[in-house]
């Protein structure tokens, strides 16, 4: 009985109407694709102009005209930023793998509100369109929003004074409340609707990491609403909040926005270690090793991300002791994942290691995502960030740690679960080449900017002097073979969907013990009508 | 069918309310957050922010600091507006009336308001203005010239703060903007 007490709705209203977590899940993944191919074409054009000093690439888009294409240049970057953040990896590791895996891992037939799942995804699309439409319409002298992601006043007030900015002040409130709304229901869906003996001790870390982020979702976004709330009436409304002629301050703006933008960082990566702490495990045929040290290093993670938003504003002045305080806090977070990278490592000690694609990303994810979290520590130092504010030292920094760990462990268990989800084996020579391009090209992207950076040179600015040249132009052709290396992925998404054959309930043997490998492949509409018993 | 779903329908909406009730509170926190961060520089006198004192308590120290003044004006705000005197020597605890000088050098009558702080940041704390213009918005007819004065002191407890040990010149700064109409 169950899944046959109602049918499976077809055509349009299956996806349209869906409260099924799956359905929303894959929607969320296909989603998160296409963004991810629109985010980046972005920075396509973006490394195109970087490619020779000079504007003479955007100008090309611009009519000749060499005003508009700087103008353009600062669109892309906050386009770029937005897009990547809010509408392809938060889509992807919460909206696509935490909807198809929490339920099915802590055996749950779905999610806890169901319709409000749906609402969750159908606001992605309608937030989205308005941040494209931002781009077509007037922003300061030049059509779209050249804020960055951060939005900063008075840029973002009396700097632009066209509509675009309100609709991106739109958009983000639209993807804000999909995601406030995805964080309620999950924390209902952990808390409430896991199996009869899963202790939240013995819950699998992925949903240990999805739990942490949801809370920080929870807490942070709010600040986050009210924040760009406060930008739009001193837009639109007389008010003064960020502005010293009527008796505000635009620094608040960005203590609010960092208080936010700190925790949703981590947001970003947590989802991630919970996948690559599944991977590493299936694929050293080993238990996670320090199971309670690896959910609590996230949860440390997630605590203490709270308080050390004011390392992304060294430079505002602030005094010896704030700074001081800012320092120490940052490189705490150091230990916590410390504690998960020595964790994944024990746990290959002595294992039955297979290098299946999804073991290559995972153990991809954790090399770059430490070289990201060495420049980190560098960066926590207020001493030496007073230097590297703003140059594109932190741009390969965030990189290694967005980039690379966050997009590695969305690749990772993309190949991870395909198999689970499709019921189809991904390409094996494809896949395996959709990594090592990719490993090639961010790293030639990526780790000459350490180098730009170091001397001087500053990101957000189209145009730079010659003597940065060279590394310009490695990172563009690295661009040029990451490019290549998404194309290769898009052939192997197409190649597992058309593939004939079909994968067993469980793709990878004795490692992987949770309870999605239960079930058939792919799952059945509704699962789990008898509930699993945890021991 | 299986038969946990009731209970589950129950804690689920207790736990969604727990929730929302969370939620309320960081919006209610951002809502408080303008008052909040102005009470927390004024307490704290982060940024630089100056304190406000009805008058020193008579206690004056032997050491000697450099009070400097500067002045901008918004490009929006057609006025004259610099500080009578460079900068003065006081000693900590001393009182000392200063002035700034504006002239409205437009056609019409103007009202101006002023933002301030004191440099080095940390030394806002100990920087007490009795009075001053700082408070109040400024109406200036066309040509009008006005000296503005400013009583202060610097807070003798400055003495047992080691982190300003070294200073011996602080900047008073004032920029005068527009005030917005409404």
């Amino acid at each position: 009985m169950g899944s046959e007490a109602h049918g499976i709705p077809t055509g349009w209203r299956r996806w349209v109407l869906s409260t099924n977590h799956k359905d929303i899940g894959t929607m969320y993944l296909i989603f998160a694709i296409l963004a991810g191919i629109i985010g980046g074409a972005m920075s396509g054009l973006m490394r195109g102009e970087l490619m020779e000093p000079g504007i003479d690439f955007l100008t090309n888009f611009t009519g000749g005209d060499v005003e508009a294409a700087k103008h353009f240049f600062n669109v892309l970057t906050t386009g770029h930023g937005l897009i990547m953040v809010f509408f392809m990896v938060m889509p992807a590791l919460i909206g696509g793998f935490g909807n198809w895996f929490v339920p099915l891992m802590i055996g749950a037939p779905d999610m806890a509100f169901p319709r409000m799942n749906n609402i969750s995804f159908w606001l992605l699309p309608a937030a989205i369109a308005l941040l494209v439409i931002s781009i077509f319409v007037e922003g300061s002298t030049y059509p779209g929003v050249g804020t960055g992601w951060t939005v900063y006043a008075p840029l973002s007030t009396s700097g632009h004074g066209g509509p675009a900015v309100d609709l991106a002040i739109f958009s983000l409130h639209l993807a804000g409340a999909s995601s406030i709304l995805g964080a309620i229901n999950f924390i209902c869906t952990i808390f409430n609707m896991r199996a009869p003996g899963m202790t939240l001790h013995k819950m699998p870390l992925f949903v240990w990491s999805v739990l942490v982020t949801v809370f920080l979702l929870l807490l942070s976004l709010p600040v986050f609403a009210g924040a760009i709330t406060m930008l739009l009436t001193d837009r639109n409304f007389d008010t003064y909040f960020f502005d010293a002629a009527g008796g505000g301050d635009p620094l608040l703006y960005q203590h609010l926005f960092w208080f936010f933008g700190h925790p949703e960082v981590y947001v970003l990566i947590l989802p991630g270690f919970g996948l690559v702490s599944h991977i590493i495990s299936t694929f050293s045929r080993k238990p996670i090793f320090g199971y309670l040290g690896m959910a609590y290093a996230m949860v440390a993670i997630g605590v203490v991300g709270f308080v050390v938003w004011a390392h992304h504003m060294y430079t505002v002045g602030m005094d010896v002791d704030t700074k001081a305080y800012f320092t120490a806090a940052t490189m705490v977070i150091a230990v916590p994942t410390g504690i998960k990278i020595f964790s994944w490592l024990a746990t290959m000690w002595g294992g039955s290691i297979k290098f299946e694609t999804p073991m290559l990303f995972a153990l991809g994810m954790i090399f770059l995502f430490t070289i990201g979290g060495v420049t980190g520590v560098v960066l926590a130092n207020a001493g030496v960030d007073t230097a590297m504010h703003d140059t594109y030292y932190v741009v390969a920094h965030f990189h290694y740690t967005m980039s690379m760990g966050a997009l590695f462990s969305i690749f990772a268990g993309w190949y991870y679960w395909i198999g689970k989800m499709s019921g189809k084996p991904y390409p094996q020579f494809i896949s395996k080449l959709h990594f090592w391009v990719t490993f090639v090209g961010v790293n030639v992207i990526f780790f000459p900017q350490h180098f730009l950076g170091l001397a001087g040179m500053p990101r957000r600015i189209p145009d730079y002097p010659d003597a940065y040249h060279l590394w310009n132009y490695v990172s563009t052709v690295g661009y040029a073979i990451t490019g290549f290396g998404t194309l290769v992925f898009l052939v192997g998404v197409y190649m597992t969907l058309r593939s004939k054959e079909r994968v067993g309930d469980n793709q990878w043997g004795e490692g992987a013990t949770t309870l999605e490998w239960t079930l058939s492949s792919p799952p059945p509409f509704h699962q789990f009508n008898e509930l699993p018993r945890i021991k | 069918m299986t038969t946990y779903a009731p209970s589950h329908t129950t804690s689920n909406k207790k736990t969604a309310l727990a929730l929302l009730g969370v939620l309320a509170v960081m919006f209610a926190l951002v809502a408080a957050s303008v008052p909040l961060y102005k009470l927390f520089c004024q307490v704290t006198g982060f940024g630089g922010t100056t304190q406000q004192a009805e008058s020193s308590d008579g206690k004056i120290l032997a050491r000697d600091m450099t009070v400097r003044f500067n002045a901008d004006v918004n490009r929006k705000l057609p006025w004259y507006f610099k500080p009578v005197q460079r900068s003065v020597k006081v000693k900590i605890g001393e009182e000392a009336l200063v002035f700034y000088k504006a002239i409205n050098n437009s056609t019409e009558t103007i009202t101006g308001t002023a933002t301030f702080n004191v440099t080095p940041f940390k030394a806002g704390i100990y920087f007490s203005k009795i009075e001053c213009f700082c408070f109040t918005e400024q109406t200036l007819a066309p040509g009008e010239e006005v000296d503005m004065p400013i009583t202060f002191f610097i807070d003798p407890e400055i003495a047992n703060d080691k982190n300003l040990k070294e200073v011996k010149e602080i900047t008073l700064s004032y920029t005068f903007f527009k005030a917005p109409e409404n």
